[in-house]
């Protein structure tokens, strides 16, 4: 039933013959085909932008008061593309190569060779939309390195990649609205998707600033809706960051891929007070030139650093991973920080961080060369713990940053439920169980720019134009349940605030379900989860009945979908029971504390149906291209 | 360094409240007790809003996202000055342990131009979208770009690109304008695109077009008081509109 749907041919043929053999719709007739995009993140921007521009009728929705404030405005390091520049042996097939590796040989092989093939025409596309990335003296793009590679392909611009990538889609997005093409419509959430005969018909979506639930019907829906991280509470996702569309398109049928799939950032900056509402990420790029430590002797976690001599220093990751040193992918670095922070060694007043230290870049490249590098990101540093980076180590810690999981797409980017498309973050695609730096910007625009610019045509000349009517009965009846569900919250009368109950949440979440599981741990969480979904009603206060712009209803109304989500996370991490990639299962490591993977048992995806109780259903993954190995980076 | 501490802190909050658009404001006071000095102001906000929710009062409302400075949600004037008193940062970007001395902050939403105010601190900025609209992108289409390496641009060109490009899009700048001008915000964009090769097309029309919408969507023109420059957490500079001024000038 789970048919992937991977054209044939070749590896490197595959997507050039979906292209040279995909449906099209005349340039007269595609203005008559209305296509719903949900969320303008990069993902979103470049997909309605492109659909847009190729004369579709495109209708756009976000929460925020305007597209440039997308999550994706955040990233920092940088966009990997195998362009191959520095001439030091990168090319497709090794950026292919290191990306199925880096996600621990759980994901698919025809869809990662696609995105590395993709990355070349990002580069271009980008440029020539005006974004101002790094440059070398004589005028061409300037590189660098990212963990879990050894060859510089990273584009970046200063320590604010997303935000100019961001801004470059959404100069491409408003120009389309411009023309016409593109209908935007800020301030409007999705609360539901609207599935008739296993096909998306439209979504159902709450005006923030009127409260009102309007009806949009299409002929495709498109979710470009970002990632689920706040699930732990604190992240270093945005504040308004939610999973409330994948979710409800859960709800609705949709198959979810992989939820315990998720990243821990190694380099954040730790936690410092009661009333934290999110973490600040420092760029992994901050690894090309810091050193991670921690002091051998637990006696001296307390010292000033600059004081601890040389050779009492343990620069764990050189150790333990010379050939990677303190570029080692994500997921190691973080159970590696977690390890000596477990071994006593962990410095900071929590015991829970570890340096990353600048003083021999500093001393070996000089203040400027340093400043012109990562300046933003010191200053960033700085302004949020008071301390100087030029001064003292940087002290770091993992936080939840990125999920690999998410809806289930076929190699069109299409889920179960025919006409809905999920791209960018939102979808489980092609990161498997761990996602290499920089590969987030080149998935979401790939997914936008260059693949739904495909295969939303290819279905939409197959599936023929049909758009139900917005007073049909499958609007009512949605209309309904979600107004029941806000006339529910708005009378509710428990004594705790949803943020209470999502930090309950998140705690039992990041103890539980975060960087290390066991079956024990997960066991408890299934049932504390269990309980916090059946009482949430009960539990929560929200303070005014006003329907209109109101913070605690829309919280709850997240928080709640963030419940359901975390309760299929949890049964998703007990069911794989390996250790793959971020996916830790304490039962299965090695002496050395590494990941034991079973790929006799567990090369697949883990997708998750609601039939009343969820549902598992797996899809093989079948390596015909690389062995899947060891994954080592010793 | 930073000692490990348990301090706390108390503050006074005079809050401007306005239920809708429509409806009258006014301040109301608030007292914030028990604060870490290690918080941020908005978690200081976030705090006294789960205590107002416990006693059924209504929550302030003021706008966020990445609370780390760069997606330009956030942002209302504190006593008397938008993002508050320390240069180059955003609201979300200030912390209790700033104000240890300060007793009070007087926090009320941007206003200027056609800014309105949507609830409490939040207000529309939807006007600058639509000058971005007017021509703030350079029209190429997917799958019409060049090779990337065949476009050279210097590396101090970039770079002063990327400084304009900075703009987060926040509308300090028309809060602090004595006019309600949106003149930083254009400029910036405007010189963006129009000093890169790329750009350079359609620098003239880019130029007229924005400049024009400005003026369109309410806002008031530039009489270089130089307010802007100083609140933009962004540091974009007042030389910034001169090139506007200049490009308009040749168009
Ligand atoms: C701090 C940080 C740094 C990062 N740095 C890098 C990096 O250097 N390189 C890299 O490759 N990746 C990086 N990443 C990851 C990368 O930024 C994200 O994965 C990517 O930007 C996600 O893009 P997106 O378009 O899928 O979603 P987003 O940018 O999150 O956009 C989601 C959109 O959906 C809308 N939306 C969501 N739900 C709804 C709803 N129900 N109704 C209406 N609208 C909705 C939102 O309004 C928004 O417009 C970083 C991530 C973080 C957190
Ligand atoms: S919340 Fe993003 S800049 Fe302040």
């Amino acid at each position: 039933m789970i048919d992937p749907k991977i054209p044939d041919g070749e590896l490197s043929k595959k997507w050039e013959n979906f292209k040279s053999s995909s449906s099209l719709i005349s340039p007269s007739n595609r203005r008559k085909f209305r296509i719903i995009v949900v969320g303008t993140g990069l993902a979103g921007a470049s997909a309605a932008a492109s659909l847009g521009e190729q004369g579709y009728n495109v209708v756009a929705f976000t929460y925020h008061d305007s597209p440039r404030r997308a999550h994706s405005v955040a990233a920092q390091g940088g966009i990997n593309a195998a362009k191959n520049y520095r001439n030091d042996g990168d090319s497709i097939l090794r950026l292919f190569y290191d990306t199925i590796k880096g996600g621990d040989f759980r994901s698919r092989e025809a869809n990662v060779y696609r995105l590395a093939e993709i990355s070349l025409q990002i580069i271009d596309h980008c440029v020539a939309l005006g974004v101002p990335f790094a440059r070398e003296y004589g005028g061409t793009l300037d590189t660098r390195s990212f963990g879990g590679t050894r060859v510089s392909r990273t584009f970046y611009a200063r320590g604010q990649t997303g935000q100019q990538l961001l801004l470059a889609c959404y100069s491409a997005l408003e120009r389309q609205v411009a023309n016409g093409t593109v209908k935007l419509l800020p301030f409007k959430e999705m609360v539901d998707l609207v599935v008739e005969g296993n096909r998306a018909r439209g979504i159902l979506v709450r005006d923030l600033l009127t409260g009102r639930l309007e009806r949009y019907a299409g002929d495709c829906v498109i979710l470009a809706t970002g990632g689920y991280s706040n699930v732990y509470y604190l992240s270093t996702n945005a504040k308004k960051s939610n999973a409330t569309a994948i979710v409800r398109a859960y709800k609705r049928g949709a198959g979810f891929a992989n939820p315990c799939f998720t990243q821990i950032h190694p380099t954040c900056i730790p936690r410092s007070s009661e009333t934290q509402s999110k973490l600040t990420l420092m760029s992994e790029s901050l690894r090309n030139d810091g050193r991670v430590w921690v002091p051998k002797d637990p006696s001296m976690r307390a010292k000033d650093p600059r004081e601890i001599a040389e050779k009492d220093r343990f620069y764990y990751l050189e150790e333990w991973y010379p050939s990677y040193g303190n570029l080692t992918p994500r997921d190691i670095a973080s159970r590696a920080a977690k390890r000596v922070c477990d071994m006593g060694l962990g410095v900071g007043p929590l015991g829970q961080a570890v340096y990353l230290d600048f003083a021999d870049a500093i001393k070996r490249l000089g203040k400027n060369v340093v400043y012109e590098r990562y300046g933003n990101l010191f200053e960033m540093y700085q302004l949020i713990t008071g301390e100087n980076p030029w001064e003292f180590p940087m002290k770091i810690y993992p936080a939840p940053h990125y999920t690999m999981g998410g809806l289930w797409v076929d190699y069109t980017l299409m889920s179960n439920v025919e006409g809905l498309f999920v791209i960018g973050e939102a979808n489980f695609s092609d990161h498997g169980a761990n996602r290499l730096g920089a590969s987030a910007l080149m998935q979401g625009l790939a997914d936008g720019f260059f693949i739904i610019p495909y295969s939303v045509p290819n279905y939409l000349a197959s599936a023929g134009k049909n758009t139900l009517a917005e007073d049909s009965k499958i609007f009512d009846f949605s209309e309904k349940q979600i107004t029941n569900t806000i006339k529910d919250f708005l009378e509710a009368d428990g004594d705790k605030t949803v943020e209470e109950v999502h930090r309950s949440l998140g705690k039992i979440m990041w103890d539980k379900c975060g960087m290390s599981r066991s079956l024990t741990g997960l066991k408890e969480a299934l049932e504390e989860v269990l309980v916090l979904k059946e009482k949430f009603k009960s539990l929560i206060r929200i303070s005014t009945n006003d329907e209109r712009l109101n913070d605690s209803l829309e919280k709850a109304m997240r928080v709640k979908d963030f419940i359901d989500l975390a309760e299929i996370m949890i049964r998703d991490a007990i069911e794989r029971d390996e250790s793959c990639g971020a996916h830790f299962r304490e039962e299965h490591q090695t002496s050395d504390g590494e990941a034991i993977r079973n790929d006799e048992r567990f090369a697949k995806v883990q997708i998750w149906f609601d039939r009343g109780e969820p549902a598992l259903e797996t899809e093989d993954l079948k390596f015909e291209f690389v062995k899947p190995s060891e994954r080592s980076y010793k | 360094m930073r000692e490990v501490t348990n301090r706390s802190m108390e503050i006074r909050l005079k809050i401007w409240r306005q239920e809708s658009p429509e409806s009258n404001g006014y301040f109301e006071e608030f007292l914030v007790e028990n604060i870490s000095p290690e918080a941020s102001l908005l978690e200081a906000l976030d705090s006294l809003n789960e205590r107002l929710t416990l006693e059924n009062r209504r929550p302030i409302s003021f706008d966020s996202d990445c609370r780390e400075g760069i997606c330009g949600t956030c942002g209302f004037v504190i006593n008397g000055r938008p993002h508050g008193p320390f240069p180059g940062v955003t609201t979300c970007q200030l912390h209790m342990r700033m104000f240890e001395k300060a007793g009070l902050l007087v926090l009320e939403p941007f206003r200027g131009g056609p800014f309105k105010v949507l609830k409490d601190l939040i207000v529309d900025r939807s006007g600058l979208d639509r000058i971005i609209q007017a021509g703030g992108f350079i029209s190429v289409s997917t799958g019409s770009a060049p090779e990337a390496n065949s476009i050279l641009v210097p590396k101090n060109l970039a770079e002063e690109a990327f400084n304009a490009a900075a703009c987060i899009g926040c509308g300090a700048c028309v809060a602090a304008c004595p006019n309600g001008s949106a003149m930083l915000f254009t400029a910036a964009k405007i010189k963006h695109l129009n000093i890169l090769p790329q750009g350079k097309a359609e620098s003239k029309k880019r130029t007229k077009n924005m400049l024009d919408a400005m003026i369109n969507e309410g806002f008031g023109a530039c009489s270089n008081h130089g307010e802007c420059e100083t609140v933009c957490p962004k540091r974009i500079s007042l030389e910034t509109i001169n090139f506007a001024f200049k490009e308009g000038l040749s168009s």
